[in-house]
């Protein structure tokens, strides 16, 4: 049942505003200035600039309904968001109800789902929404009773006076909709040390619909006489359609259309394909496997990922295209060190692999394109429909599903925009479903890397220079996501003679955010390679890492060469922060306690980004015939004062932990003549039950920070500090992922 | 087109589909029953696991045709009383055992059939019984603690055919 909220003109100095419900009851609308916090947003300037972010609604009959703007893609901020807001407002959780928001820039602003940063650009805000709406439902029942307010208070969505008088908070709703708001400095916020909900753990929202199979994801979207496409697309990215047996596969069964779209020229927009209309999910695929398509595959079919390896191996030695960074002299460090140690490491292209594959559903009609779709960021949809299609956004409306996974995949919206496109074609809501392998072969993938690295240490095995010429793929003449090197990437800025070259290779393929850009590859490569200068010189890797760290609590952004801002670094560095998580996990792991036999051991790595400060653990076991098994794993976690549900935040560590192993393990992406080798999970693995590590820990380590994300942060060090675990159980240093390529026998 | 009469769920469905079309596709696009979820098409991720009489199978390999009067049951009629949760479906809920979702209906699926089986699985029962099913979020710790919860649930009678 949806309660139609009375929109009215947002006013540009509210923050909350009031709203009456059609069937008795309030709604408070919030508006948060974009970027700002709400404090600055309730005594702003008329100049500032509001935008709408969340409701609340409380009926007469007293239900609680709380509006979810972000999309859900199993990161659980559709659950741990409005945590926020009930626990201010003093509503048993059980008791609300929580809707999923249509994608509405004017209503709730930027609707994002990306880069761990739904908890801490909300948590202020929730806090202070929950609070004034509980303020104002106090105030209600102070006003009805005549009482001061100071003499009422609210507990289990009910106000208390001190006579032992209540009210339901559905007894309230009306006399609580005819209040002025509150400025901020009336509202009292409750403190950390009274919460109830915050930092237990509540399961999904959504849960009684998954367990029992309700619709919910964006695939189970139907529509009445909806249709049902698929779309080819050349196996060679930028391909384009010559020609097509159109007028065979329209005669097959259950076939109502086909047609040739001609893309928009753009790799990660619309492709160019052929699209099929049937009556069925099946009738559309038995149809495909008849269609016979003329391909003008183009320039990219040339290029594959051993001849940017063949080039790179032959380019290593010399200087990079550009300089990241330069501290000091490395050459001469390099020279004067007690050793020196090289090596180089190479990671693949890897896909997202969603459990679900990419799909939308789009319907036509009188002029407006409505569209449901698992996506992460709508706007980025959106706008494509806009440029691409060339309709108005006011005609656009963009209903938010449930995401099977989302891992940056679905920042891409190009699945999107190809069931717009196709739906503009068709006089009935059409459903686009990829295939796997659709999903595989044209993913927006994370780009692989080399790095040549020379590092020397002094004779007491401290690092005294660091050099690494560093090989990224870009497309469209820039890195792609994740495939830059910041100029202050760690241990940028730690050592003193420091360089970081980097040479690019344009190609033609698809590259896209992948869970933690960057630091899904860097931390790999510096905290494996520190691992190696540690054991050269005879060092305790835990001990040397604190050695790097330094006395410093903060270390500030660097300036890359030539000065300005760092790019794709540049954040300030709490080492303070990042050296007590490392000893925090150290002692949860028991560091340096154990003593293993030989093909067991312990290593370790550490990772700033996301805001989040993360140190793990890895204990492995490598059997002679050269199975890797995961005895244990340990998190310390940096994230702030408060988790807020318990549950949801250590299955983001437990599934990043999972993640960062399955990489490591076995995902690799080969591109052979511009086309992407695999096509589904038997020659891509993702990693079984039989894999998992047999003990996973998570400990957070609270501090006097604001509370920050984690779909992202505890992935990085993982790969690092279990191949650093590998090295001490069998002597074996890795440095190519994945290691399904890697022999790992002893004897 | 060929039609064909089912058991689903404990109820007579009657669709008029091609005969090699996957019984992922008939409950999904004709029988309303999305629970059940397309991964891969090829067996491999087990997204799509249902009950042919009692037995996990992978119904996006089973075509129409080869099904017969054999009961299907699908997560949306996995308990017995509609009304309640299997013991899966519960101990599922109770440990949140879900991130994303969307493999856990073939999880469930599995796991059922592998408590009605083998009442007390070890962790080696439960990791043999479930390596067919992939999670990509990386969920299989709590599989395993929910699959041991739920056994301590399961009723005598154990859940729907």
């Amino acid at each position: 049942m949806n309660t139609p909220l009375l929109s009215r003109p947002v006013g540009r100095r509210d923050f909350l505003k009031l709203t009456g419900l059609a069937g008795g009851g309030f709604a408070l609308a919030f508006y948060i200035r974009s970027g700002g916090d709400a404090a600055a947003a309730s005594a702003a300037s008329a100049t500032a600039d509001f935008t709408p972010n969340a409701f609340v609604r409380i009926t007469t009959a007293g239900k609680v309904t709380i509006v979810s703007k972000q999309p859900e893609m199993g990161q659980g901020v559709k659950t741990s968001l409005p945590m926020i807001i009930a626990e201010q407002l003093e509503v048993p959780f059980k008791d609300i109800a929580i809707e999923q928001a249509d994608f509405d820039l004017k209503k709730y602003g930027n609707q994002g789902a990306g880069g761990s940063n739904s908890t801490p650009n909300n948590y202020d805000n929730f806090h202070l929404v929950g609070a004034t709406v509980r303020t104002m439902l106090v105030e209600a029942a102070a006003q009805t009773w005549g009482v001061p307010a100071s003499e009422c208070r609210a507990e289990k969505a009910t106000v208390v006076h001190t006579s032992g008088k209540k009210l339901t908070y559905g007894q309230l709703a009306t006399k609580a909709a005819t209040l002025a708001v509150p400025e901020k400095s009336a509202v009292t916020l409750k403190q950390p040390k009274d919460f109830k909900l915050l930092g237990t753990r509540v399961a999904q929202y959504d849960t009684p619909a998954i367990v029992t199979g309700k619709p919910l994801f964006g695939i189970d979207v139907k529509l009445p006489g909806m249709l049902y496409a698929i779309y080819e697309k050349c196996p060679a990215f930028g391909g384009k359609v010559v020609s097509a047996n159109l007028d065979q596969i329209k005669t097959l069964p259950g076939v109502k259309d086909a047609f040739i779209l001609a893309g928009n020229d753009k790799l990660k927009e619309l492709v160019p394909g052929v699209a099929i209309i049937a009556d069925s999910t099946w009738a559309a695929m038995s149809a495909r496997k008849q269609l016979k398509i003329v391909w003008d595959e183009g320039k990219v079919a040339t290029e594959s990922w051993e001849g940017f390896v063949a080039q790179a191996t032959a380019k290593a030695a010399q200087p990079g295209e550009r300089v990241l960074r330069k501290d000091g002299d490395p050459d001469a460090a390099l020279a004067g060190a007690a050793k020196v140690v090289e090596a180089n490491y190479v990671y693949p292209f890897i896909s997202h692999a969603n459990l679900e594959p990419q799909n939308t559903t789009a319907h036509w009609k009188d002029g407006v394109m409505e569209i449901w779709s698992p996506t992460q960021i709508p706007s980025i949809g959106t706008g494509m429909v806009n440029r691409v299609l060339g309709i108005p956004p006011e005609k656009i409306i963009l209903h938010l599903n449930r995401a099977g996974g989302g891992f940056g995949r679905r920042i891409g919206a190009d699945y999107l925009i190809e069931a717009a496109a196709i739906a503009q074609k068709v006089n009935a809501p059409v459903k686009l479903t990829w295939s796997r392998e659709d999903d595989m072969k044209h993913d927006q993938y994370r780009p692989g890397g080399l790095h040549f690295l020379k590092g020397g240490i002094d004779a007491k095995g401290k690092i005294v220079a660091w050099k690494n010429h560093f090989f990224t793929f870009g497309e469209g003449g820039s890195p792609g996501s994740g495939g830059s090197l910041g100029a202050d990437e760690f241990p940028g800025r730690w050592i003193a003679n420091y360089q970081a070259d980097q040479t690019m290779f344009d190609t033609g393929w698809p590259m896209g955010p992948w869970r933690a850009p960057g630091g899904c590859v860097f931390p790999w490569v510096f905290h494996s390679f520190i691992d190696e200068l540690a054991h050269a010189g005879g060092r305790d890797p835990l001990e040397l890492r604190l050695e790097i760290l330094g006395d410093k609590d903060e270390m500030p952004a660097g300036t890359p060469p030539g000065g300005g801002k760092a790019k794709g670094g540049g954040a300030p560095y709490n080492v303070a922060r990042m050296r007590n998580v490392l000893k925090f996990a150290a002692e949860k792991a028991g560091w340096g306690q154990k003593k293993f036999a030989k093909g067991s051991g312990a290593g370790l790595a550490f990772h700033f980004s996301h805001r989040g400060y993360f140190a793990q653990v890895a204990e492995v076991t490598v059997t002679k015939d050269g199975e890797l098994k995961v005895d244990r794993f340990v998190t310390g976690a940096d994230i702030g004062a408060q988790v807020v549900n318990l549950s949801g935040a250590e299955n983001q560590v437990e599934g990043s932990v999972l993640d960062g192993l399955c990489v490591l393990k076995s995902q690799e992406i080969n591109i052979e003549r511009g086309r992407v080798v695999q096509g589904n999970f038997n020659d891509y693995p993702l990693m079984r039950i039989t894999e998992a590590p047999a003990k996973v820990e998570t400990y957070f380590l609270s501090t006097n920070y604001p509370t920050t994300g984690l779909g992202e942060p505890a992935l990085p060090p993982v790969a690092p500090a279990i191949c650093n675990a590998i090295f001490a159980a069998t002597g074996k240093r890795i440095r190519q992922m994945p290691l399904s390529r890697i022999d790992l026998r002893w004897s | 087109m060929p039609k064909y009469t089912l058991q689903v769920n404990g109820q007579s469905r009657s669709v008029d589909v091609a005969a090699d079309t996957p019984l992922l596709w008939v409950l999904r696009d004709h029988l309303e029953l999305v629970g059940t979820k397309f991964g891969c098409g090829i067996g491999q991720c087990g997204a799509c696991t249902i009950h042919v009489n009692g037995v996990p199978s992978r119904s996006c390999m089973t075509p129409v045709s080869t099904v017969g009067r054999m009961k299907i049951t699908t997560i949306e009629g996995l308990a017995a009383d509609a009304t309640k949760l299997h013991p899966v479906q519960q101990a599922w809920s109770e440990l949140d055992v879900a991130q994303c979702g969307y493999c856990q209906a073939g999880q469930i699926m599995t796991a059922a059939a592998l408590l009605k089986d083998n009442p007390k699985p070890t962790d080696e029962d439960i990791d043999g019984a479930m390596a067919g099913n992939l999670c990509r979020c990386g969920t299989y710790m709590r599989i395993r603690a929910g699959i041991k919860l739920a056994a301590t649930l399961t009723p005598a009678t154990g859940g729907a055919q």
